[in-house]
Protein backbone atom coordinates (compact mmCIF):
# COMPACT_ATOMS: atom_id res chain seq x y z
CA UNK A 1 0.00 0.00 0.00
CA UNK A 2 2.72 2.05 1.07
CA UNK A 3 4.86 1.34 -2.29
CA UNK A 4 1.85 2.00 -4.12
CA UNK A 5 1.28 5.29 -2.77
CA UNK A 6 4.51 6.28 -3.47
CA UNK A 7 4.95 5.40 -6.88
CA UNK A 8 1.59 7.01 -7.60
CA UNK A 9 2.19 9.83 -5.65
CA UNK A 10 5.42 10.82 -7.52
CA UNK A 11 3.81 10.09 -10.99
CA UNK A 12 4.06 12.76 -13.46
CA UNK A 13 0.35 12.79 -13.78
CA UNK A 14 0.08 13.28 -10.08
CA UNK A 15 2.64 16.07 -9.95
CA UNK A 16 1.30 17.79 -12.70
CA UNK A 17 -2.01 17.27 -11.07
CA UNK A 18 -1.07 18.71 -7.78
CA UNK A 19 1.10 21.72 -9.09
CA UNK A 20 -1.96 22.81 -11.30
CA UNK A 21 -4.46 21.67 -8.92
CA UNK A 22 -2.76 24.17 -5.83
CA UNK A 23 -2.57 26.95 -8.65
CA UNK A 24 -6.33 26.63 -9.20
CA UNK A 25 -7.37 26.25 -5.83
CA UNK A 26 -5.38 29.99 -5.18
CA UNK A 27 -6.95 32.00 -7.71
CA UNK A 28 -10.57 30.29 -7.46
CA UNK A 29 -10.60 30.63 -3.95
CA UNK A 30 -9.65 34.51 -3.69
CA UNK A 31 -12.04 35.19 -6.76
CA UNK A 32 -14.80 33.19 -5.37
CA UNK A 33 -14.52 34.99 -1.81
CA UNK A 34 -15.11 38.58 -3.73
CA UNK A 35 -18.03 36.76 -5.47
CA UNK A 36 -19.91 35.68 -2.87
CA UNK A 37 -19.77 39.48 -0.99
CA UNK A 38 -20.83 40.44 -4.27
CA UNK A 39 -23.69 38.38 -4.28
CA UNK A 40 -22.04 36.98 -7.99
CA UNK A 41 -22.14 33.65 -7.52
CA UNK A 42 -24.86 33.17 -10.55
CA UNK A 43 -22.25 34.95 -12.78
CA UNK A 44 -19.75 32.37 -11.88
CA UNK A 45 -22.85 29.58 -12.92
CA UNK A 46 -23.79 31.34 -16.12
CA UNK A 47 -19.93 31.56 -17.22
CA UNK A 48 -19.42 27.73 -16.59
CA UNK A 49 -21.73 27.38 -19.43
CA UNK A 50 -20.50 29.43 -21.82
CA UNK A 51 -17.18 28.07 -21.29
CA UNK A 52 -19.06 25.04 -22.76
CA UNK A 53 -19.92 26.71 -25.83
CA UNK A 54 -16.64 27.94 -26.18
CA UNK A 55 -14.99 24.93 -26.26
CA UNK A 56 -17.24 23.76 -28.48
CA UNK A 57 -17.05 26.77 -30.87
CA UNK A 58 -13.08 25.91 -30.38
CA UNK A 59 -13.32 22.54 -31.77
CA UNK A 60 -15.67 22.95 -34.38
CA UNK A 61 -13.47 26.00 -35.76
CA UNK A 62 -10.16 23.77 -34.58
CA UNK A 63 -8.70 25.73 -32.81
CA UNK A 64 -6.98 24.80 -29.23
CA UNK A 65 -9.65 24.16 -26.27
CA UNK A 66 -7.68 26.50 -24.14
CA UNK A 67 -7.91 29.32 -26.61
CA UNK A 68 -11.74 28.75 -27.01
CA UNK A 69 -12.36 28.61 -23.12
CA UNK A 70 -10.33 31.46 -22.37
CA UNK A 71 -11.80 34.08 -25.13
CA UNK A 72 -15.60 32.73 -24.53
CA UNK A 73 -14.70 33.13 -20.68
CA UNK A 74 -13.24 36.34 -20.50
CA UNK A 75 -15.62 38.09 -23.11
CA UNK A 76 -18.76 36.21 -21.35
CA UNK A 77 -17.63 37.88 -18.17
CA UNK A 78 -17.41 41.34 -19.47
CA UNK A 79 -20.78 40.96 -21.24
CA UNK A 80 -22.18 39.86 -18.03
CA UNK A 81 -20.64 42.83 -16.05
CA UNK A 82 -22.13 44.64 -18.33
CA UNK A 83 -25.49 43.50 -18.48
CA UNK A 84 -25.38 43.39 -14.21
CA UNK A 85 -25.12 47.61 -14.64
CA UNK A 86 -27.21 48.56 -17.00
CA UNK A 87 -30.31 45.84 -16.07
CA UNK A 88 -31.84 46.83 -12.90
CA UNK A 89 -32.91 43.13 -12.53
CA UNK A 90 -29.86 41.67 -13.11
CA UNK A 91 -30.63 37.88 -11.97
CA UNK A 92 -32.82 37.36 -14.87
CA UNK A 93 -30.86 38.84 -17.49
CA UNK A 94 -27.84 36.88 -17.07
CA UNK A 95 -30.45 33.64 -16.69
CA UNK A 96 -31.61 34.42 -20.52
CA UNK A 97 -28.17 35.28 -21.48
CA UNK A 98 -26.52 32.13 -20.84
CA UNK A 99 -29.77 30.11 -21.06
CA UNK A 100 -29.33 31.00 -25.03
CA UNK A 101 -25.64 30.69 -24.94
CA UNK A 102 -25.88 26.90 -23.75
CA UNK A 103 -28.57 26.26 -26.29
CA UNK A 104 -26.15 27.67 -29.32
CA UNK A 105 -23.77 25.19 -27.40
CA UNK A 106 -25.93 22.14 -28.10
CA UNK A 107 -26.52 23.58 -31.61
CA UNK A 108 -21.88 23.12 -31.76
CA UNK A 109 -21.94 19.76 -29.99
CA UNK A 110 -24.37 18.61 -32.66
CA UNK A 111 -22.96 20.02 -35.78
CA UNK A 112 -19.68 19.06 -34.13
CA UNK A 113 -20.55 15.02 -34.00
CA UNK A 114 -22.22 15.12 -37.40
CA UNK A 115 -19.23 16.94 -38.77
CA UNK A 116 -15.61 14.49 -38.96
CA UNK A 117 -14.37 15.94 -35.89
CA UNK A 118 -14.65 12.70 -34.30
CA UNK A 119 -14.63 11.93 -30.48
CA UNK A 120 -16.53 14.69 -29.64
CA UNK A 121 -19.35 13.28 -26.74
CA UNK A 122 -15.87 12.41 -24.85
CA UNK A 123 -14.16 15.67 -25.44
CA UNK A 124 -17.79 17.24 -24.63
CA UNK A 125 -18.14 15.54 -21.16
CA UNK A 126 -14.25 16.26 -20.14
CA UNK A 127 -15.41 20.11 -20.65
CA UNK A 128 -18.84 19.36 -18.26
CA UNK A 129 -16.73 17.13 -15.73
CA UNK A 130 -13.05 17.80 -16.75
CA UNK A 131 -9.96 16.02 -15.50
CA UNK A 132 -7.30 16.98 -13.37
CA UNK A 133 -4.96 13.95 -14.08
CA UNK A 134 -4.94 13.90 -17.84
CA UNK A 135 -2.61 17.40 -17.66
CA UNK A 136 0.38 17.94 -19.93
CA UNK A 137 3.64 19.36 -18.12
CA UNK A 138 2.89 22.07 -20.78
CA UNK A 139 -0.60 22.85 -19.96
CA UNK A 140 0.36 23.00 -16.24
CA UNK A 141 2.54 25.45 -16.39
CA UNK A 142 0.54 27.63 -18.56
CA UNK A 143 -2.22 26.79 -15.79
CA UNK A 144 0.79 28.15 -13.13
CA UNK A 145 1.28 31.79 -14.96
CA UNK A 146 -2.20 32.50 -15.54
CA UNK A 147 -2.66 31.88 -12.16
CA UNK A 148 0.14 33.70 -10.77
CA UNK A 149 -1.37 36.40 -13.59
CA UNK A 150 -5.14 36.67 -12.19
CA UNK A 151 -3.57 36.66 -8.83
CA UNK A 152 -1.15 39.38 -9.28
CA UNK A 153 -3.84 41.84 -11.15
CA UNK A 154 -6.07 41.19 -8.20
CA UNK A 155 -3.87 41.83 -5.55
CA UNK A 156 -3.21 44.78 -7.36
CA UNK A 157 -7.01 45.54 -7.22
CA UNK A 158 -8.04 43.90 -3.77
CA UNK A 159 -8.57 46.98 -1.61
CA UNK A 160 -10.45 49.05 -3.97
CA UNK A 161 -12.42 46.34 -5.08
CA UNK A 162 -13.74 45.23 -1.69
CA UNK A 163 -14.52 48.78 -0.99
CA UNK A 164 -16.64 48.88 -3.87
CA UNK A 165 -18.33 45.74 -3.48
CA UNK A 166 -19.40 46.61 0.40
CA UNK A 167 -20.89 49.79 -0.30
CA UNK A 168 -20.95 50.95 -4.25
CA UNK A 169 -22.35 54.06 -3.64
CA UNK A 170 -20.14 55.62 -1.20
CA UNK A 171 -17.21 54.45 -3.04
CA UNK A 172 -18.25 56.12 -6.22
CA UNK A 173 -18.34 59.10 -4.27
CA UNK A 174 -15.34 59.11 -2.72
CA UNK A 175 -14.13 58.44 -6.22
CA UNK A 176 -13.37 55.14 -6.77
CA UNK A 177 -13.82 53.93 -10.51
CA UNK A 178 -16.45 51.22 -9.61
CA UNK A 179 -17.29 50.07 -13.01
CA UNK A 180 -13.31 50.12 -14.38
CA UNK A 181 -13.55 47.47 -10.98
CA UNK A 182 -16.16 45.69 -12.17
CA UNK A 183 -14.82 45.16 -15.59
CA UNK A 184 -11.54 44.41 -14.60
CA UNK A 185 -13.24 41.65 -11.52
CA UNK A 186 -14.87 40.57 -14.72
CA UNK A 187 -12.00 39.80 -16.65
CA UNK A 188 -9.86 37.89 -13.61
CA UNK A 189 -13.11 35.91 -13.28
CA UNK A 190 -13.31 34.85 -17.05
CA UNK A 191 -9.74 33.85 -17.05
CA UNK A 192 -10.00 32.12 -13.59
CA UNK A 193 -12.84 30.27 -15.51
CA UNK A 194 -10.87 29.30 -18.40
CA UNK A 195 -7.87 27.84 -15.99
CA UNK A 196 -10.77 25.70 -13.86
CA UNK A 197 -12.27 24.45 -16.11
CA UNK A 198 -9.26 21.83 -17.20
CA UNK A 199 -9.55 20.98 -13.19
CA UNK A 200 -13.21 20.51 -12.30
CA UNK A 201 -14.94 20.46 -15.74
CA UNK A 202 -17.77 23.64 -16.09
CA UNK A 203 -20.58 21.89 -14.22
CA UNK A 204 -18.13 21.95 -10.94
CA UNK A 205 -16.47 25.13 -11.33
CA UNK A 206 -19.66 26.81 -9.31
CA UNK A 207 -18.70 24.41 -6.02
CA UNK A 208 -14.58 25.94 -6.18
CA UNK A 209 -15.53 28.87 -5.67
CA UNK A 210 -18.77 28.67 -3.64
CA UNK A 211 -17.93 26.33 -1.31
CA UNK A 212 -14.39 27.55 0.37
CA UNK A 213 -15.56 30.90 0.35
CA UNK A 214 -18.45 30.22 1.84
CA UNK A 215 -17.62 27.85 4.53
CA UNK A 216 -14.47 31.28 4.83
CA UNK A 217 -17.35 33.95 5.03
CA UNK A 218 -18.94 31.88 8.12
CA UNK A 219 -15.84 31.68 10.22
CA UNK A 220 -14.51 35.79 10.01
CA UNK A 221 -16.10 38.91 9.37
CA UNK A 222 -13.02 40.56 7.99
CA UNK A 223 -13.88 39.96 4.18
CA UNK A 224 -8.99 40.51 4.08
CA UNK A 225 -8.66 37.57 6.71
CA UNK A 226 -11.91 36.09 4.43
CA UNK A 227 -10.04 35.38 0.93
CA UNK A 228 -7.26 34.46 2.87
CA UNK A 229 -9.13 31.65 4.47
CA UNK A 230 -11.06 31.21 1.39
CA UNK A 231 -7.61 29.78 -0.56
CA UNK A 232 -6.31 27.96 2.17
CA UNK A 233 -9.58 26.13 2.64
CA UNK A 234 -9.70 25.55 -1.57
CA UNK A 235 -5.66 24.12 -1.40
CA UNK A 236 -7.30 21.87 1.09
CA UNK A 237 -9.82 20.54 -0.32
CA UNK A 238 -7.64 19.87 -3.59
CA UNK A 239 -5.48 18.37 -1.82
CA UNK A 240 -7.61 15.85 0.27
CA UNK A 241 -9.69 15.61 -3.05
CA UNK A 242 -6.52 14.37 -5.19
CA UNK A 243 -5.30 12.04 -2.40
CA UNK A 244 -8.98 10.78 -1.52
CA UNK A 245 -9.44 10.24 -5.62
CA UNK A 246 -5.69 8.05 -5.99
CA UNK A 247 -6.49 5.87 -3.15
CA UNK A 248 -10.18 5.36 -4.59
CA UNK A 249 -9.70 5.06 -7.77
CA UNK A 250 -13.48 4.49 -8.46
CA UNK A 251 -13.71 8.24 -7.39
CA UNK A 252 -13.20 11.18 -10.03
CA UNK A 253 -10.85 13.81 -9.04
CA UNK A 254 -13.77 16.51 -9.74
CA UNK A 255 -16.05 14.83 -7.45
CA UNK A 256 -13.76 13.92 -4.56
CA UNK A 257 -12.72 17.90 -4.78
CA UNK A 258 -15.85 18.91 -4.30
CA UNK A 259 -17.17 16.73 -2.09
CA UNK A 260 -14.57 17.84 0.60
CA UNK A 261 -14.94 21.37 0.15
CA UNK A 262 -18.35 21.27 0.52
CA UNK A 263 -17.69 18.99 3.89
CA UNK A 264 -16.01 22.08 4.86
CA UNK A 265 -18.65 24.64 4.15
CA UNK A 266 -20.79 22.14 6.34
CA UNK A 267 -19.01 22.19 8.98
CA UNK A 268 -18.53 26.04 8.93
CA UNK A 269 -22.21 26.06 8.68
CA UNK A 270 -22.38 24.01 11.55
CA UNK A 271 -19.44 25.43 13.78
CA UNK A 272 -21.52 28.74 13.36
CA UNK A 273 -24.80 27.41 14.69
CA UNK A 274 -23.13 26.45 17.43
CA UNK A 275 -20.88 29.33 18.60
CA UNK A 276 -24.41 31.62 17.73
CA UNK A 277 -26.44 29.48 20.34
CA UNK A 278 -23.92 29.53 23.27
CA UNK A 279 -23.62 33.26 22.44
CA UNK A 280 -27.11 33.34 23.02
CA UNK B 1 -38.84 8.87 -42.27
CA UNK B 2 -39.94 10.91 -44.84
CA UNK B 3 -40.06 14.37 -43.29
CA UNK B 4 -42.67 17.06 -44.80
CA UNK B 5 -41.11 20.02 -46.21
CA UNK B 6 -42.07 23.27 -44.53
CA UNK B 7 -45.41 25.54 -46.12
CA UNK B 8 -45.82 29.48 -45.68
CA UNK B 9 -49.23 28.63 -44.33
CA UNK B 10 -49.03 27.94 -40.70
CA UNK B 11 -51.88 26.42 -40.23
CA UNK B 12 -51.11 23.55 -43.17
CA UNK B 13 -47.58 23.13 -41.46
CA UNK B 14 -49.42 22.96 -37.48
CA UNK B 15 -51.44 20.25 -39.09
CA UNK B 16 -48.88 18.35 -40.85
CA UNK B 17 -47.14 18.43 -37.22
CA UNK B 18 -49.98 16.70 -35.49
CA UNK B 19 -50.49 14.24 -38.17
CA UNK B 20 -47.49 13.06 -36.90
CA UNK B 21 -48.42 10.84 -33.02
CA UNK B 22 -44.79 11.60 -31.26
CA UNK B 23 -45.28 14.81 -32.20
CA UNK B 24 -48.76 15.24 -31.23
CA UNK B 25 -47.33 13.96 -27.56
CA UNK B 26 -44.59 16.35 -27.61
CA UNK B 27 -46.35 19.44 -28.45
CA UNK B 28 -49.42 18.54 -25.76
CA UNK B 29 -46.66 17.86 -23.49
CA UNK B 30 -44.55 20.80 -24.38
CA UNK B 31 -47.75 22.87 -23.79
CA UNK B 32 -48.11 22.09 -20.42
CA UNK B 33 -44.60 22.01 -19.67
CA UNK B 34 -44.81 25.66 -21.30
CA UNK B 35 -48.20 26.87 -19.09
CA UNK B 36 -46.64 25.59 -16.04
CA UNK B 37 -43.26 26.70 -16.16
CA UNK B 38 -43.49 30.07 -17.62
CA UNK B 39 -45.75 30.87 -14.72
CA UNK B 40 -44.04 29.75 -11.77
CA UNK B 41 -40.88 31.01 -13.75
CA UNK B 42 -42.57 34.35 -13.85
CA UNK B 43 -42.83 34.64 -10.40
CA UNK B 44 -39.63 33.33 -9.98
CA UNK B 45 -38.26 36.42 -11.85
CA UNK B 46 -40.00 38.52 -9.53
CA UNK B 47 -38.40 36.73 -6.38
CA UNK B 48 -35.05 37.57 -7.79
CA UNK B 49 -34.25 33.46 -7.04
CA UNK B 50 -33.27 33.03 -10.87
CA UNK B 51 -29.98 31.14 -9.42
CA UNK B 52 -32.01 28.72 -6.70
CA UNK B 53 -34.51 27.67 -10.04
CA UNK B 54 -30.87 27.35 -12.09
CA UNK B 55 -29.70 25.19 -9.53
CA UNK B 56 -32.98 22.58 -9.32
CA UNK B 57 -33.15 22.36 -12.75
CA UNK B 58 -29.28 21.04 -12.16
CA UNK B 59 -29.75 18.93 -9.47
CA UNK B 60 -32.69 16.82 -11.38
CA UNK B 61 -30.12 15.36 -13.63
CA UNK B 62 -27.88 13.53 -10.83
CA UNK B 63 -31.15 12.37 -9.37
CA UNK B 64 -31.89 10.78 -12.59
CA UNK B 65 -28.16 9.12 -12.47
CA UNK B 66 -28.51 7.97 -8.88
CA UNK B 67 -32.32 6.82 -9.38
CA UNK B 68 -31.11 4.99 -12.85
CA UNK B 69 -28.09 3.23 -11.36
CA UNK B 70 -30.26 1.61 -8.40
CA UNK B 71 -33.09 0.69 -11.20
CA UNK B 72 -36.05 3.05 -9.83
CA UNK B 73 -38.09 4.52 -11.98
CA UNK B 74 -36.45 8.29 -13.17
CA UNK B 75 -39.21 10.22 -12.13
CA UNK B 76 -38.12 9.27 -8.42
CA UNK B 77 -34.92 10.69 -9.06
CA UNK B 78 -36.32 13.71 -10.48
CA UNK B 79 -38.67 14.80 -7.72
CA UNK B 80 -36.74 13.41 -5.04
CA UNK B 81 -33.72 15.26 -5.68
CA UNK B 82 -35.16 18.42 -6.62
CA UNK B 83 -37.44 18.54 -3.31
CA UNK B 84 -34.18 17.63 -1.44
CA UNK B 85 -32.34 20.81 -2.74
CA UNK B 86 -34.82 23.18 -2.24
CA UNK B 87 -35.36 22.05 1.70
CA UNK B 88 -31.54 22.80 1.96
CA UNK B 89 -31.42 25.59 -0.26
CA UNK B 90 -34.66 27.50 0.46
CA UNK B 91 -33.63 31.31 0.61
CA UNK B 92 -36.34 33.88 2.58
CA UNK B 93 -37.52 36.56 0.56
CA UNK B 94 -36.93 39.57 3.20
CA UNK B 95 -33.53 38.74 3.19
CA UNK B 96 -31.27 41.14 4.33
CA UNK B 97 -27.54 41.44 2.55
CA UNK B 98 -25.51 39.61 4.65
CA UNK B 99 -28.56 36.73 4.10
CA UNK B 100 -27.85 36.95 0.49
CA UNK B 101 -24.70 36.48 1.14
CA UNK B 102 -25.14 33.80 2.71
CA UNK B 103 -28.10 31.79 1.09
CA UNK B 104 -25.83 32.67 -2.63
CA UNK B 105 -22.98 30.63 -1.22
CA UNK B 106 -25.44 27.79 -0.27
CA UNK B 107 -27.13 26.97 -3.59
CA UNK B 108 -24.17 27.37 -4.92
CA UNK B 109 -22.69 24.52 -3.13
CA UNK B 110 -25.85 22.66 -3.11
CA UNK B 111 -25.24 23.18 -7.27
CA UNK B 112 -21.90 21.59 -6.90
CA UNK B 113 -22.60 18.62 -4.62
CA UNK B 114 -25.41 17.36 -6.74
CA UNK B 115 -23.03 17.10 -10.03
CA UNK B 116 -20.07 15.72 -8.14
CA UNK B 117 -22.38 12.98 -6.89
CA UNK B 118 -23.78 12.90 -10.54
CA UNK B 119 -20.22 12.73 -11.82
CA UNK B 120 -19.31 9.55 -9.82
CA UNK B 121 -22.79 7.72 -10.68
CA UNK B 122 -21.82 8.22 -14.30
CA UNK B 123 -18.22 7.54 -13.70
CA UNK B 124 -19.32 3.84 -12.62
CA UNK B 125 -21.71 2.98 -14.85
CA UNK B 126 -20.26 3.50 -18.66
CA UNK B 127 -23.46 2.66 -19.73
CA UNK B 128 -25.04 6.33 -18.89
CA UNK B 129 -22.26 8.30 -20.96
CA UNK B 130 -24.65 7.56 -23.96
CA UNK B 131 -27.49 8.75 -21.89
CA UNK B 132 -26.04 11.63 -20.33
CA UNK B 133 -26.58 13.78 -23.57
CA UNK B 134 -30.11 13.04 -23.48
CA UNK B 135 -30.34 13.56 -19.87
CA UNK B 136 -29.07 16.49 -20.01
CA UNK B 137 -30.01 18.47 -23.09
CA UNK B 138 -33.02 16.41 -23.53
CA UNK B 139 -35.59 15.35 -26.12
CA UNK B 140 -39.01 15.33 -26.84
CA UNK B 141 -39.39 12.46 -29.29
CA UNK B 142 -40.44 9.42 -27.45
CA UNK B 143 -43.13 10.69 -24.60
CA UNK B 144 -46.02 7.99 -24.58
CA UNK B 145 -49.57 9.41 -24.27
CA UNK B 146 -49.29 7.89 -20.14
CA UNK B 147 -46.78 10.74 -19.67
CA UNK B 148 -48.54 13.32 -21.30
CA UNK B 149 -51.72 12.23 -19.12
CA UNK B 150 -49.33 12.08 -15.61
CA UNK B 151 -47.74 15.36 -16.96
CA UNK B 152 -51.57 17.10 -17.34
CA UNK B 153 -52.22 15.58 -13.33
CA UNK B 154 -49.01 17.70 -12.31
CA UNK B 155 -49.97 20.44 -14.23
CA UNK B 156 -53.16 20.58 -12.59
CA UNK B 157 -52.41 19.90 -9.27
CA UNK B 158 -49.02 22.51 -9.69
CA UNK B 159 -51.55 25.56 -11.11
CA UNK B 160 -54.15 25.20 -8.68
CA UNK B 161 -51.42 25.51 -5.72
CA UNK B 162 -49.59 28.19 -7.69
CA UNK B 163 -53.27 30.02 -8.30
CA UNK B 164 -53.33 29.51 -4.37
CA UNK B 165 -51.00 31.04 -3.14
CA UNK B 166 -50.22 33.84 -5.77
CA UNK B 167 -51.71 36.71 -3.96
CA UNK B 168 -50.05 36.05 -0.90
CA UNK B 169 -46.90 35.30 -2.24
CA UNK B 170 -46.89 38.30 -4.42
CA UNK B 171 -47.14 40.28 -0.91
CA UNK B 172 -44.73 38.94 1.37
CA UNK B 173 -42.06 39.11 -2.03
CA UNK B 174 -42.53 42.83 -2.63
CA UNK B 175 -43.14 44.06 1.03
CA UNK B 176 -42.58 41.42 3.71
CA UNK B 177 -42.66 43.80 6.84
CA UNK B 178 -46.30 44.81 5.20
CA UNK B 179 -47.11 40.82 4.62
CA UNK B 180 -46.18 40.04 8.09
CA UNK B 181 -48.60 42.50 9.83
CA UNK B 182 -51.43 41.46 7.71
CA UNK B 183 -51.16 38.13 9.18
CA UNK B 184 -49.53 36.26 6.13
CA UNK B 185 -47.60 33.70 7.11
CA UNK B 186 -44.25 34.90 5.01
CA UNK B 187 -41.91 32.04 6.32
CA UNK B 188 -44.51 29.09 5.11
CA UNK B 189 -44.83 30.75 1.93
CA UNK B 190 -41.60 30.89 1.01
CA UNK B 191 -41.08 27.47 1.69
CA UNK B 192 -44.12 26.30 -0.52
CA UNK B 193 -43.21 28.19 -3.31
CA UNK B 194 -39.32 27.02 -2.99
CA UNK B 195 -41.53 23.16 -2.61
CA UNK B 196 -43.44 24.40 -6.10
CA UNK B 197 -40.45 25.08 -7.79
CA UNK B 198 -38.86 22.07 -7.29
CA UNK B 199 -42.02 20.25 -8.04
CA UNK B 200 -42.51 21.99 -11.93
CA UNK B 201 -38.70 21.76 -12.48
CA UNK B 202 -38.85 17.86 -11.63
CA UNK B 203 -42.13 17.65 -13.88
CA UNK B 204 -40.73 19.69 -16.62
CA UNK B 205 -36.69 18.21 -17.05
CA UNK B 206 -38.42 14.33 -17.23
CA UNK B 207 -39.48 16.20 -20.50
CA UNK B 208 -36.95 18.39 -21.58
CA UNK B 209 -34.00 17.32 -20.18
CA UNK B 210 -31.69 18.74 -17.13
CA UNK B 211 -30.64 22.00 -19.10
CA UNK B 212 -33.47 23.47 -21.37
CA UNK B 213 -35.35 23.22 -18.25
CA UNK B 214 -34.12 26.78 -17.11
CA UNK B 215 -34.53 28.47 -20.12
CA UNK B 216 -38.14 27.46 -20.13
CA UNK B 217 -38.75 29.07 -16.25
CA UNK B 218 -36.21 32.62 -17.04
CA UNK B 219 -37.06 33.95 -20.31
CA UNK B 220 -40.50 33.90 -21.08
CA UNK B 221 -40.45 35.35 -17.41
CA UNK B 222 -37.53 38.00 -17.75
CA UNK B 223 -39.48 38.81 -20.84
CA UNK B 224 -42.46 39.65 -19.26
CA UNK B 225 -40.66 41.65 -16.95
CA UNK B 226 -39.47 43.78 -19.43
CA UNK B 227 -42.58 44.59 -21.28
CA UNK B 228 -44.99 45.50 -18.25
CA UNK B 229 -44.67 46.65 -14.67
CA UNK B 230 -48.18 45.25 -14.07
CA UNK B 231 -48.72 41.67 -11.77
CA UNK B 232 -50.87 39.55 -13.50
CA UNK B 233 -50.53 41.12 -17.20
CA UNK B 234 -46.88 40.19 -16.64
CA UNK B 235 -47.62 36.68 -15.76
CA UNK B 236 -50.13 36.31 -18.57
CA UNK B 237 -47.54 37.69 -21.08
CA UNK B 238 -44.95 35.08 -19.53
CA UNK B 239 -47.48 31.86 -19.97
CA UNK B 240 -48.16 33.54 -23.67
CA UNK B 241 -44.43 33.67 -24.39
CA UNK B 242 -43.60 30.17 -22.81
CA UNK B 243 -46.37 28.20 -25.16
CA UNK B 244 -45.02 30.18 -28.27
CA UNK B 245 -41.75 29.34 -27.33
CA UNK B 246 -42.27 26.06 -27.31
CA UNK B 247 -44.47 25.71 -30.72
CA UNK B 248 -41.99 27.82 -32.48
CA UNK B 249 -38.87 25.61 -31.05
CA UNK B 250 -40.47 22.62 -31.62
CA UNK B 251 -41.58 23.67 -34.94
CA UNK B 252 -38.48 24.64 -36.18
CA UNK B 253 -36.52 22.13 -35.19
CA UNK B 254 -39.46 19.51 -36.98
CA UNK B 255 -38.80 21.21 -40.37
CA UNK B 256 -35.18 22.12 -40.07
CA UNK B 257 -33.88 18.74 -38.08
CA UNK B 258 -30.26 19.29 -38.12
CA UNK B 259 -31.30 22.11 -35.73
CA UNK B 260 -31.35 21.00 -31.82
CA UNK B 261 -34.53 21.10 -30.03
CA UNK B 262 -32.69 22.86 -26.95
CA UNK B 263 -31.34 25.70 -29.72
CA UNK B 264 -34.17 26.45 -31.37
CA UNK B 265 -36.31 26.44 -28.34
CA UNK B 266 -33.40 29.26 -26.34
CA UNK B 267 -33.04 31.35 -29.61
CA UNK B 268 -36.85 31.69 -29.76
CA UNK B 269 -37.23 32.77 -25.78
CA UNK B 270 -34.01 34.88 -26.60
CA UNK B 271 -34.87 36.76 -29.74
CA UNK B 272 -38.19 37.41 -27.89
CA UNK B 273 -36.40 38.78 -25.08
CA UNK B 274 -34.00 41.09 -26.94
CA UNK B 275 -37.23 42.57 -29.31
CA UNK B 276 -38.52 42.87 -25.98
CA UNK B 277 -35.31 45.04 -24.82
CA UNK B 278 -35.73 46.76 -28.00
CA UNK B 279 -38.94 48.01 -28.12
CA UNK B 280 -38.98 49.30 -24.54
CA UNK B 281 -35.89 50.94 -25.08
CA UNK B 282 -37.11 52.76 -28.21
CA UNK B 283 -40.20 54.11 -26.84
CA UNK B 284 -38.45 54.64 -23.23
CA UNK B 285 -41.41 54.22 -21.40
CA UNK B 286 -41.87 51.39 -18.89
CA UNK B 287 -45.49 50.60 -20.10
CA UNK B 288 -45.41 48.66 -23.41
CA UNK B 289 -47.96 46.05 -23.68
CA UNK B 290 -49.06 43.18 -26.18
CA UNK B 291 -46.04 44.17 -28.08
CA UNK B 292 -45.17 40.74 -28.82
CA UNK B 293 -48.37 38.57 -27.17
Amino acid sequence: MTAFLTTSLFAPFMINAFIAGTAIALITGAVGSLLVLRVELFTADALSHVAFTGAMAALLLGLATGLGLLIACIGGAVVLALLGRSIGRSDAAIGTFFAWILGLGTLLLSLASTSSVGATGTSSLTVLFGSLFSLSTTSTWLTVLGAALGLLALGVILRPLIFSSIDGSVAQARGVPVLGLSIAFAVIVGGATALSIQAVGALLFVGLVAAPAGAAMRLTANPFSATALSMGLSVAAVWTGLLTALMVPSVPPSSAIILVAAAFFAIAKLSETVVTRHAA
Amino acid sequence: MIRPSFSPNPWTDLTTMWSYPYLRNALLAGSIVAVIASSVGWMMVQRRQSFLGHTLAVVSFPGACLALLFTLPASIGYYGATLIAALIARQSSDAQVADDRRSNATVGTVQAVALAIGLLVISHSSSFLTSTTSLLFGSFLGITTGEVLLLAVVGLVTGAAFIAIARPLLLATFDATEARAMGIPVDTLNVMFVVLLALVVAATSQITGALLVFALLVMPGATAQTLTPKVWRGCAISVALGLLTIWLGIGCSFFLPRLPLGFCVTSVGFTAYVIAQVVVTVRSRPHVQGALA
